[in-house]
């Protein structure tokens, strides 16, 4: 790890005042630390948001969960108010890294930093939900915009993420089996608005799988997905799982994700 | 006496609580008055020639104590790392040996190689430096697989080495395999890849170097399975320092499974930087070096042809293997695909006639050499795999194939067309034995319940042998090991009784300290908490062979018992002494001495003790309760059982479960049976590893690792599992005092094949290892279509 300098500010304010082009964000620190420590990393200084009060709060309003930032995986999934209301978040925060990443990761951390196959983001994409900055609000369909890119600016901090509570929702990951990140893992989520398809894992950033998702507003059941595929050149192809596979897969999940959520 | 902490007994591990308390005292807890830190600074390319090498800025940094390249361990006379086992190829020449620098001189031969030591005050401080080393390289094509290495017109990895072949070696009667060739009704042919491995483990490799100035002396710190042979050969053939005035400290070693037997670069380097700087100097490994620059395991590519007649009983077995050695040859690198391999090919079998050609190649890989079975289990894969092939091939049970086939209890001693004499065993009881705990019968009942839900549901034999108890010395020196393979151990009893029992052996994880203090206490009556074994400083113990190839009980345990018997002939004349009575007379058991048809008794701790204070005392023996003894074994041990894996996969993504797995093992004799079953779940946890999920994969055209971190190279885990059903039926081995043949590398011996066999059951089609979701589901679409 090379040398930098170790800020803790008390608000968000503050932390985006102590931000500049070389300082880097901690919130868990569970994929920003690992590259430090093998020197991939070398900001100039590093934000520590632990120490703001409220950023980690959970709560259920009505029809809205909103979870704070710094909320760590374990926290929300242990949360009985975010199973009572959507339950499938809550069994995707259990499924998230070990328990050791679930102790210390947060979905702050986890949707900000947009790794291609984290679990947090097909949750964010799936249901629809709204990220909270200190200066605005984006929604999900606008957040994800590239492998690690998001439409946060340089200066503005995720301060919590609001999900609309589904009719039916459930989220199937085919883990990787050395990293336990998602090869593919699906968020399908039926809506007020519609069906939502989510998939994280399988290309270089979350995306929905609109074919799906109009197969099942037809008819939300796992048949209804049969014959229905995503188009395999865009995604990633790797020592763990091609593209063929991948795509075959993200078939295979999105209808269990149907059963389990109910169809 | 069968107490509860003498032979036989389950007796908790003594080492653990220091274990499990965080008190274990692994090479990184050490640190030494003044100590430095050192950083290797590694090749980024898998093959460069090294056109300069510019340190002048990086020895200006912080904290920089030194910075050495491969010119300056040249310049003082330091030799490079040397391979101890010479093989002879078939032509009759010797294999090749190429130099093997400790860093690297002009040239890079695999990702990782060293280039540079820094050494600072800090490691932060090393580290920054390391950095700041100008390095200019000229790229060349690297080649990866030992296939390719052989191709005309491959990369040459080493000048003198044309071809890239170390060596090309034979064994076995060609002609009487030809000959049952022809005479054969059926022939199962097969491709086998025994994919490579990375050891990992627990603790990474370490070392300190520690001068003294004073004494001239060197004590070298290091991660070692075996510190007396490090000691040999950093002295006699690296020439670091004489033997008398280099120590070697192996303490707590968390995790061998072979890969620390072997002697590296980075522990000569401290040992001679600490002299060049006089002060002591640590390095540790990270995660990542252990990677790039453990010796890796496996790697072979082999076709082999089995002949049978028309009742399936087998008639010759012909091999071609192709084994990777790397870029360099590690310590024992030859031995490993050759006597350690080929000479186990006749398996369980009585097939007459067996002949095996392997050819050694050098590529731009990390070096290849002994893990965890190391020859053994290439030997029991490809045996198991083509005698399940031959049995599908035949449409004869894989149960009935071998039991036609396997040696029968009576046929021992028995001599294989391979140059081993099987000394005892029963390969029938072993295989009913597992039949019945898998429950055989009812898998038919099974199989049908998981069609039922769509799932693909396989049984997999794999019944396995080994040549453990390493080894009898004269055989292995006429096989061209350098060394002996002999052990020692010295019994001391204090003057109050208690014992403390030095034993050239090295427990890294295997429980030595219990299972080697139950042999005192089962024979010389000695309470277990009065027994302390002490290992792994060539300070303390009497020159040793170390702990590999599951020899520590039949070897460095047998080593034991006739330092015991020792103590029990001085006992008797101690004995007979106190009462009065005649040697001849006196009759031992238990740690009591008794003269014959009387009442008349001592205890061993009053012998110790009148040993010791010797006022009444035998006029012309020694005083003093403390022996040494050297054992040699007269034979190798042979374990051998059945391993049977139940898989249950799901066609539809490739998921292998593996649902049940029953292990019917004979060790001979058993000291401690709840450590024996921990090494068979660790043997299997490692074997079920390397058939589904474990694979070093170098790229192709760059020669980098791409497996180099946990994110892309798959352990196994707790939930990969299911529970084991472990039996052992113990034929007694009749060549060591003990009646022992070696647990620790069965496990990972019998594993992958049955695992292998019960997947490609399952599935109707054979595949490679690692049986990877992709390869499995790929395997299920081709079957399923094929088949509408």
């Amino acid at each position: 790890m090379y040398d930098f300098n170790y800020h803790r500010p008390g608000s968000v304010d503050e932390a985006v005042g102590l931000i500049n082009e070389d300082a880097k964000l901690l919130a868990g620190g569970q994929s920003l630390l690992p590259t430090m420590k093998l020197r991939l990393a070398q900001p100039s200084d590093v934000i520590d948001l632990g120490g703001i009060p409220g950023l980690s709060d959970i709560s259920v309003d009505g029809s809205t969960v909103t979870i704070g930032a710094t909320a760590t995986h374990a926290s929300v999934a242990a949360s009985s108010a975010v199973a009572g209301a959507i339950p499938a978040l809550a069994d995707l925060a259990s499924g998230i890294g070990d328990t050791q990443v679930r102790n210390v990761g947060t979905i702050g951390g986890s949707v900000a930093n947009a790794d291609p196959a984290a679990d947090y983001p097909a949750a964010v994409l799936g249901l629809g939900a709204t990220v909270h900055t200190n200066s605005r609000t984006i929604a999900a369909d606008d957040f994800f915009t590239g492998i690690f890119e998001t439409a946060l600016a340089e200066n503005e901090i995720l301060t919590k993420v609001s999900f609309p509570v589904p009719e039916a929702a459930a989220y199937v990951k085919f883990a990787n089996p050395a990293s336990r990140y998602a090869i593919v893992g699906v968020f399908v989520a039926k809506t007020s608005d519609g069906v939502r398809v989510a998939v994280t894992g399988a290309g270089g950033s979350v995306f929905r799988a609109s074919g799906m998702e109009a197969a099942l507003n037809a008819n939300f059941s796992a048949s209804a997905l049969d014959g229905i595929a995503v188009a395999s050149d865009d995604l990633n192809n790797d020592l763990h799982a091609s593209a063929e596979y991948r795509a075959h897969l993200v078939s295979v999940m999105a209808k269990r994700a149907v059963q389990a959520a109910g169809g | 006496m069968s107490s509860e902490t003498g032979i036989g007994a389950s007796v908790r591990r003594k080492e653990d609580k220091r274990f499990l308390t965080g008190k274990g005292r692994y090479l990184d807890d050490i640190n030494r008055p003044g100590q430095a830190y050192g950083v290797f600074l590694r090749s980024p390319h898998a093959f460069a020639k090294i056109k300069s090498i510019d340190t002048a800025e990086a020895g200006k940094a912080p904290g920089v104590v030194a910075i050495y390249t491969g010119a300056d361990l040249a310049a003082d006379g330091i030799g490079g790392l040397i391979c101890g086992w010479a093989i002879t190829s078939k032509d009759g020449e010797p294999h090749k040996a190429p130099a093997h620098p400790a860093i690297a001189v002009d040239t890079v031969r695999h990702v990782g190689d060293q280039v540079a030591f820094v050494i600072a005050d800090s490691l932060a401080e090393a580290k920054d430096a390391a950095e700041l080393i100008e390095v200019d390289y000229e790229e060349l094509t690297p080649v990866v697989s030992g296939a390719d290495a052989l191709a005309s017109g491959a990369p040459q990895v080493h000048d003198d080495v044309p071809g890239n072949l170390c060596y090309d070696w034979e064994l076995g009667d060609q002609a009487a395999v030809d000959a049952a060739f022809a005479a054969a009704a059926h022939v199962t042919k097969m491709d086998i890849y025994n994919n490579r491995l990375v050891p990992n483990a627990m603790e990474p490799r370490a070392a300190i170097g520690d001068f003294d100035s004073g004494t001239d002396e060197i004590v070298l710190y290091t991660t070692s399975q075996n510190p007396h042979v490090a000691r040999l050969v950093l002295s006699a053939f690296v020439g670091i320092a004489p033997e008398h005035k280099l120590r070697v400290i192996a303490p707590d070693v968390g995790g061998g499974f072979g890969s620390k037997i072997f002697i590296y670069a980075e522990e000569t380097v401290c040992a001679w930087a600490a002299r060049k700087i006089d002060r002591p100097v640590k390095w540790t490994a990270e995660r990542s070096e252990s990677f790039l620059s453990d010796a890796h395991g496996r790697d072979h590519h082999t076709t082999a042809e089995l002949a049978m007649d028309a009742n399936g009983k087998f008639l010759g077995l012909r091999v071609n293997t192709v084994a990777n050695m790397g870029a360099y040859l590690s310590t024992f690198a030859t031995s490993v695909p050759s006597y350690l391999y080929a000479t186990l090919l006749a398996g369980q079998y009585t097939t007459p006639a067996i002949y095996a050609n392997v050819k050694a190649v050098f590529t731009n890989t990390a070096p290849v050499d002994a893990y965890r079975g190391a020859g053994r289990p290439e030997a029991t894969y490809v045996v198991e795999r083509m005698v399940e092939r031959a049995a599908r091939d035949l449409g004869i049970s894989p149960v009935e194939l071998r039991k036609r086939n396997f040696i029968a209890p009576d046929a021992y001693p028995y001599e294989t067309p391979v140059i081993m004499t099987y000394d005892s065993g029963n390969y029938p009881l072993n295989m009913d034995t597992a039949l019945k705990l898998i429950d055989y019968d009812g898998y038919a009942a099974r199989k049908a319940e998981s069609e039922s839900r769509g799932k693909k549901r396989g049984i997999g034999f794999s019944s396995f042998i080994e040549a453990c108890g390493i080894a009898p010395s004269a055989a292995v020196g006429s096989l061209g090991a350098g060394v002996g393979l002999w052990e020692s151990a010295q019994v001391r009893f204090n003057p109050t009784g208690g014992v403390t029992v030095f034993t050239g052996s090295h427990s890294h994880g295997q429980g030595h300290e219990t299972t080697f203090a139950q042999l005192i206490t089962e024979h010389l009556g000695v309470p277990i908490e009065n027994v302390e074994i002490s290992h792994g400083d060539t300070g303390k113990v009497p020159f040793g062979m170390g702990t590999y190839g599951s020899r520590s009980l039949a070897v460095g345990g047998s080593a034991i018992m006739r330092a015991v018997d020792k103590i029990v002939e001085k006992g008797k004349k101690v004995a007979a002494h106190l009462m009065e009575a005649s040697v001849e007379d006196i009759e031992h058991a238990n740690g009591v001495f008794k003269v014959a048809g009387t009442d008349k008794q001592v205890t061993m701790a009053e012998v110790a003790f009148a040993a010791y204070v010797p006022h009444n005392y035998p006029p012309d023996l020694e005083p003093g309760m403390d022996e040494t003894a050297f054992y040699d074994p007269t034979n190798f041990t042979f374990p051998a059982g059945t391993h049977i894996a139940e898989v249950e996969i799901d066609p539809e993504t490739g998921v292998v479960e593996v649902v049940d797995w029953a292990a019917s093992d004979d060790f001979g004799n058993v000291i401690n049976p709840m450590i024996v079953e921990g090494q068979i779940h660790g043997g299997v946890a490692q074997g079920i590893g390397q058939a589904l999920l474990e694979n070093a994969v170098y790229d192709s055209e760059t020669g980098q690792l791409l497996t180099g971190s946990y994110m892309d190279y798959t352990m196994p885990r707790a939930d990969d599992f299911p529970s084991l059903k472990v039996e052992t039926t113990n034929t007694p081995c009749p060549g060591n005092p003990l009646g022992v043949k070696g647990c620790g590398e069965a496990g990972a011996i019998a594993a992958p094949a049955a695992l292998m066999n019960a997947i490609t059951d399952a599935l109707g089609v054979e595949i490679d290892m690692p049986a990877t979701r992709e390869k499995v589901w790929r395997a299920a679409q081709t079957v399923q279509q094929a088949a509408e």
